[in-house]
């Protein structure tokens, strides 16, 4: 599966370029964090890496491979709850992976457990609360032990302690072996959590680089302003 | 109107000592039904989910159909069934016309395409919210299809009571394929229609109430279990 290689991706429906030539190299292991402006091509980039979205244009490289079925999960800014028990929603991941039901429950326990929801395993996911339901929605994409963990914002409106937690259990799952490709808008989590930076801007990565470099020393104007705070298109008033 | 409050009277007399033909009509009705509805169940809900979920080319002309047959004539389709099980149908050999189970065909027929038409559109709904994460799980087509199924089960009650509801009431298919034969076919509808025509208007109140009644029970007990799956579940 790695190294992971996106070569000139584009996905440009209806001619908007979202994706405007991605070029991208992933190694198999840490925590890569996506940055960038709204409307940057950040979700669609995971989104398509995840297969969610067909390229309009270019390359996907699994390590030299096809695009696996299994390994790869992705954890969504909202995450559905089915009208079902937390234990339930966890296990469900496993369907596709053809795990017997039995075992898929003492999976799900197991994982629950690590993420501080165990106690809660029989009530209702949907009526956990925000930040619960975010580590109910990690822990389903745990359970399958993905090589490849896609996270979408997935603290983009939590509390800073149900923060906090997300980042723990997050930094738990890249112990496990997984690698992570995450995109926040938290520079601050940028700098706690992740190993390496992309950043984005109009559906191109602008700059790919260890997390201390990037912040002490963008490469780019853009980069430098966003880190700053200031909003490139403000710039031009 | 001394006329109609004996006559009510007479009918409450009839349910209250649990007069026999009563009894025996509203058994027939509510197996027939119940049959019809369990069928019905089993084949338009998770027809109605691969509705929802599924894109094949053909698709929106089998909406159009499903959604069309809701509407279908009892007695349209009691001639149908009628035509399938007569001795000259297809079916004839099987010897089923006139009898119960011909009437639990004919109902469930008349079920299926409804109870298929809400399910699809409620599970459409639940689909469009969760169809990128079942997809990013890697779901298969038929994955999808039963863990939707499980998590609607309630809001599908709708469906279930809907089938029920038109199952119970109808009188023009079961009249043609059951034929209304005394201690043999003869249910709610069938039996208030005739002994309203032969003046036998107690028998005829006492099982239209009854019908009512049944309704009503079944429906409130729906809405129940839902609210307290709404607690329950969110």
């Amino acid at each position: 599966m790695f190294p992971l290689r996106l070569h000139d991706v584009r996905f440009q429906p209806n001619g908007r370029k979202v994706l405007d030539g991605v070029e991208l190299e992933l190694g198999g292991e840490g925590i890569t964090l996506v940055l960038g402006p709204n409307g940057a091509g950040k979700s669609v980039l995971l989104r398509t890496i995840c297969g969610l979205l067909e390229p309009t244009g270019g390359r996907i490289d699994w390590g030299g491979g096809a695009r696996p079925h299994l390994g790869v999960m992705m954890v969504f800014q909202h995450p559905m709850m089915l009208r079902a028990s937390v234990l339930e929603n966890v296990a469900l991941a496993l369907k596709p992976h053809g795990v017997p039901r039995i075992e898929r429950r003492h999976r799900a326990a197991r994982v629950l457990d690590r993420v501080g929801l165990l106690a809660r395993a029989s009530e209702s996911a949907r009526l956990l609360s925000g930040g619960e339901q975010q580590r109910l929605a990690l822990a389903r994409a745990w359970v399958t032990a993905p090589r490849l963990l896609l996270l979408d914002e997935p603290t983009a409106s939590l509390d800073p302690s149900a923060t906090a937690e997300v980042e723990r259990i997050v930094r738990e799952i890249r112990t496990d072996g997984t690698r992570i490709l995450m995109t926040t808008h938290n520079l601050g989590q940028a700098t706690r959590l992740g190993d390496d930076v992309v950043f984005m801007s109009a559906g191109r990565v602008r700059e790919h680089a260890p997390v201390q470099r990037f912040f002490a020393r963008p490469a780019s104007d853009e980069a430098r302003l966003f880190i700053q705070g200031e909003l490139p298109w403000r710039m031009n008033f | 109107m001394y006329g109609l409050a004996a006559t009510f009277a007479d009918a409450f007399a009839l349910l209250a000592t649990f007069d026999h033909r009563a009894v025996e009509i509203v058994s027939l009705s509510l197996q027939v039904s119940v049959s019809a509805v369990i069928l019905g169940t089993l084949i338009g809900l998770p027809l109605g989910a691969c509705l929802a979920v599924g894109r094949f080319p053909g698709r929106s002309a089998a909406l159009v159909v499903i959604n069309g047959l809701m509407g279908a004539p009892s007695v349209v389709v009691g001639v149908v069934v009628y035509l399938i099980l007569s001795r000259s149908g297809p079916l004839g050999g099987l010897g089923m016309l006139y009898t119960p189970a011909a009437m639990v065909a004919a109902q469930t027929l008349l079920v299926v395409p409804l109870m298929a038409a809400i399910a699809r559109q409620i599970i459409e709904d639940t689909w469009q919210r969760y169809a990128e994460e079942f997809r990013a799980m890697r779901f298969t087509w038929l994955q999808s299809v039963t863990t939707l199924l499980y998590d609607c089960r309630h809001s599908l009650l709708v469906a279930v009571l809907a089938g029920l509801g038109r199952a119970m009431s109808e009188v023009g298919a079961v009249m043609i394929v059951g034929g209304n034969i005394d201690h043999a076919t003869r249910v709610m509808t069938t039996a208030i229609a005739l002994e309203t025509s032969k003046g036998d208007l107690p028998l005829a109140i006492a099982l239209g109430i009854v019908l009512v009644a049944v309704i009503l029970v079944l429906n409130a007990a729906a809405f129940a279990m839902r609210a307290w799956a709404m607690r329950r579940y969110g």
